[in-house]
């Protein structure tokens, strides 16, 4: 019965086209082509990073250092996209780093999504003091701007991979909590819940077996949005130094260390994290984008 | 044997009103009786926002009364165990009016007949593909559709799957909430057929809700029309349908069906709103819009009185208070036992 919408159809989905958006999103039939091949060539890369990866990621060689990319004068083939100011081959840590971002961002996805979406399930669903302790708690957490909230936290527990997964998480299960909520409360008012009250099922199997499948498709598009926000973030702490701690390579980390030479014209130690952020974070969005049309209940018929 | 019986059944829902206008109650359901008998059916009729709806969630359990009692094969539904409301739970069963709505769109067909089961009795996964495939067959789904999904089906066959669950436990009754009103013309016979089938094969009562008079006609044995929040007339579904006493019941059935030809019957058409159920006009509810409205009708509220078989709300059969020696019978509330509403008219 789902009749897929024309991209257009959707008045929030104009707002969000972009110039940047008109020029990635290479289109056939409304599918995000190009930021899902981005995407998937970045996964394959952060899973297969030890086999592709040229050098080791972590260990330099002094008398290398700040060699520019091959293709310029003074580069080595050794390093194809050059060397860093210890002497580290550039492309390897771009490799680990995109292993790094993948891994926070999906486990801080993931985490901040099934707090956010059992929370949001309850406050919809039990309503009650539980929605208004619940819903309290979400919109002071959404008062507080995220990335100041999320660099106290760092502060706070100390910098490690782990924690930046937790930090993240603790950050932005508001978002899903508000979503879901807000999906389940017209859920709830829906037949096949009333009927499922008849066939008597406790409140709990009706979370679990009528609300929950029915509102996974909303958690997994936010999820899919969520991630360039966290990737963004993890590089932001990263780069201030309360992220990944340093032999690591982050491309938020690779960003604030590279920075010092762009006055030396060393772009190459600032441009290429940063290309790889960007393209990350525009990939997940385009494709979030794309699936929040495709899923979205209230625009599909069911 | 009576099966549930309604008595002075009430519910009011509290809304809130704006900065200025203050709050207030909407009367949905404002003290309706009536009993049905096992293996009967009892028909509901009304304009929109009468309380049909309101009333069958009552008796779903689904909103807990204002006040009223309900009692099931006699018992007190408010003093019941957990045990005799999970008795009562498997009892009473429903299907609803929008089949698109009423299935899970992300259940499979066979989870969705067999889960009323699998939650009142520890099934083996076997068995209850076992039971699933017999409740397809006795509503005519082919064994196949116990592994699709309800957005492979039509509205018709969506409405055979909620039978079906409706089925599972085997109900003594089901409440049907306009079950046939958002199906096409042509399959609605197709359904209500099927419902008739069920009722003589498998013994089971049902509470039909309907706006379609014919079809209230064809499948009830007593009919309870309703305006409201009031119960206006109550009684066997060949007299009310053939004969209507009340201004508001005749006017329901003078545009739905035909009259016989011998009998005289003036064509009278509603005009006008329904009244709003947060302000219902006071003394006779209708006497805004009735036809033959008489002085007393907008101070006096008319009782329930037995007439001509069955039971009207009107001052054209009550009495008039003091007036003579004689009395007729009046319907108390809760002694709605005339014999002709416990044998009803054959549907
Ligand atoms: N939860 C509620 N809160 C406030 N008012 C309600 C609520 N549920 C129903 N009502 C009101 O109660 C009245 C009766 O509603 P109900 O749904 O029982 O009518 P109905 O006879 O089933 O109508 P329809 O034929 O349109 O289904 C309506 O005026 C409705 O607006
Ligand atoms: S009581 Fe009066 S207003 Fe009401 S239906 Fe009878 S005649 Fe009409
Ligand atoms: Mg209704």
């Amino acid at each position: 019965m789902s009749t897929p919408m024309s991209p257009s159809a959707s008045p929030s989905r104009a707002a969000s086209l972009t110039l940047a958006w008109r020029f990635a999103a290479f289109h056939a039939e409304g599918f995000p082509v190009l930021p899902t091949l981005i995407l998937l060539v970045l996964v394959l890369t952060a899973v297969f990073a030890n086999v592709i990866a040229p050098s080791d990621p972590e260990i330099g060689t002094l008398g290398e250092r700040f060699r520019p990319p091959a293709w310029q004068v003074g580069g080595s083939e050794k390093y194809l996209l050059g060397t860093d100011h210890l002497g580290r081959d550039v492309l390897s840590r771009l490799i680990f780093g995109a292993r790094v971002s993948m891994v926070v961002g999906l486990t801080a996805v993931l985490f901040a999504g099934a707090v956010g979406t059992a929370l949001g399930i309850l406050s919809g669903f039990l309503g009650g003091w539980v929605d208004q302790v619940i819903m309290r708690v979400t919109d002071t957490w959404l008062a507080l701007p995220a990335l100041t909230f999320a660099i106290f936290l760092a502060a706070v527990v100390g910098p490690s991979e782990m924690n930046i997964v937790i930090i993240l998480g603790a950050v932005y299960w508001t978002r899903y909590a508000r979503v879901i909520r807000g999906e389940v409360l017209s859920l709830r008012e829906r037949d096949f819940v009333r009927l499922a009250i008849v066939a008597g099922c406790s409140k709990w199997t009706i979370m679990r077996r009528h609300i929950l499948p029915n509102v996974l498709n909303s958690a997994i598009v936010l999820g899919t949005l969520m991630l360039g926000v966290v990737i963004v973030t993890e590089a932001a702490l990263s780069f201030l130094g309360v992220g990944v701690p340093p032999p690591k390579p982050a491309w938020g980390l690779m960003l604030a260390d590279g920075k010092k030479g762009l006055m030396a014209g060393y772009w190459w130690l600032t441009v290429l994290p940063g290309s790889c952020i960007m393209l990350m974070v525009l990939s997940a969005n385009l494709l979030g984008d794309w699936l929040r049309v495709k899923l979205d209940p209230q625009l599909r018929q069911l | 044997m009576t099966l549930l019986e309604v008595d002075n059944l009430v519910k009011h829902f509290p809304v809130k009103g704006g900065f200025f206008t203050g709050g207030g109650v909407v009367r949905a359901v404002d003290g309706v009786s009536f009993r049905i008998e096992a293996g009967r059916t009892v028909g509901v009729v009304g304009e929109s926002g009468c309380g049909k709806t309101t009333t069958a969630k009552v008796v779903l359990g689904l909103e807990t009364p204002t006040s009223g009692t309900l009692r099931f094969e006699g018992a007190d539904l408010q003093t019941l165990d957990a045990a005799g409301r999970r008795r009562y739970r498997r009892s009473v069963q429903a299907v609803f009016q929008d089949p698109f709505a009423s299935l899970n769109p992300r259940m499979r067909v066979g989870a969705i007949i067999t889960e009323p089961l699998v939650v009142h009795e520890q099934l083996a996964r076997g068995e209850a593909r076992e039971r699933a495939l017999r409740l397809l067959d006795v509503v005519s789904l082919p064994e196949r559709s116990i592994d699709l999904f309800p957005h492979e089906f039509s509205g018709g066959q969506r409405q055979r799957i909620a039978i079906a669950r409706a089925l599972a436990l085997e109900p003594k009754l089901i409440v049907l909430d306009e079950p046939v009103s958002a199906l096409d013309v042509s399959i609605r016979a197709q359904i209500l057929n099927l419902l008739r089938d069920l009722q003589a094969r498998l013994g089971l009562a049902y509470l039909f809700i309907t706006h379609d008079l014919a079809a209230v006609a064809y499948m009830s044995h007593t009919v309870a029309v309703m305006y409201l929040g009031k119960l206006v007339e109550f009684g066997p579904a060949r007299a009310v349908a053939t004969a209507p006493q009340h201004p508001y019941t005749r006017a329901l059935f003078a545009a739905a069906l035909p009259s016989h030809p011998d009998e005289r019957r003036e064509d009278v058409t509603l005009v006008g709103e329904v009244p709003s159920p947060l302000a219902p006009p006071p003394g006779c509810r209708f006497h805004t819009r009735c036809p033959v409205v008489m002085e007393r009708c907008a101070r006096e509220e008319p009782p329930l009185v037995h007439t001509d078989g069955r039971l009207v709300a009107c001052h054209l059969y009550s009495p008039t208070p003091g007036v003579g020696p004689w009395q007729p019978q009046r319907a108390a509330p809760g002694s709605l036992t005339s014999p002709s509403f416990t044998t009803g008219g054959a549907p």
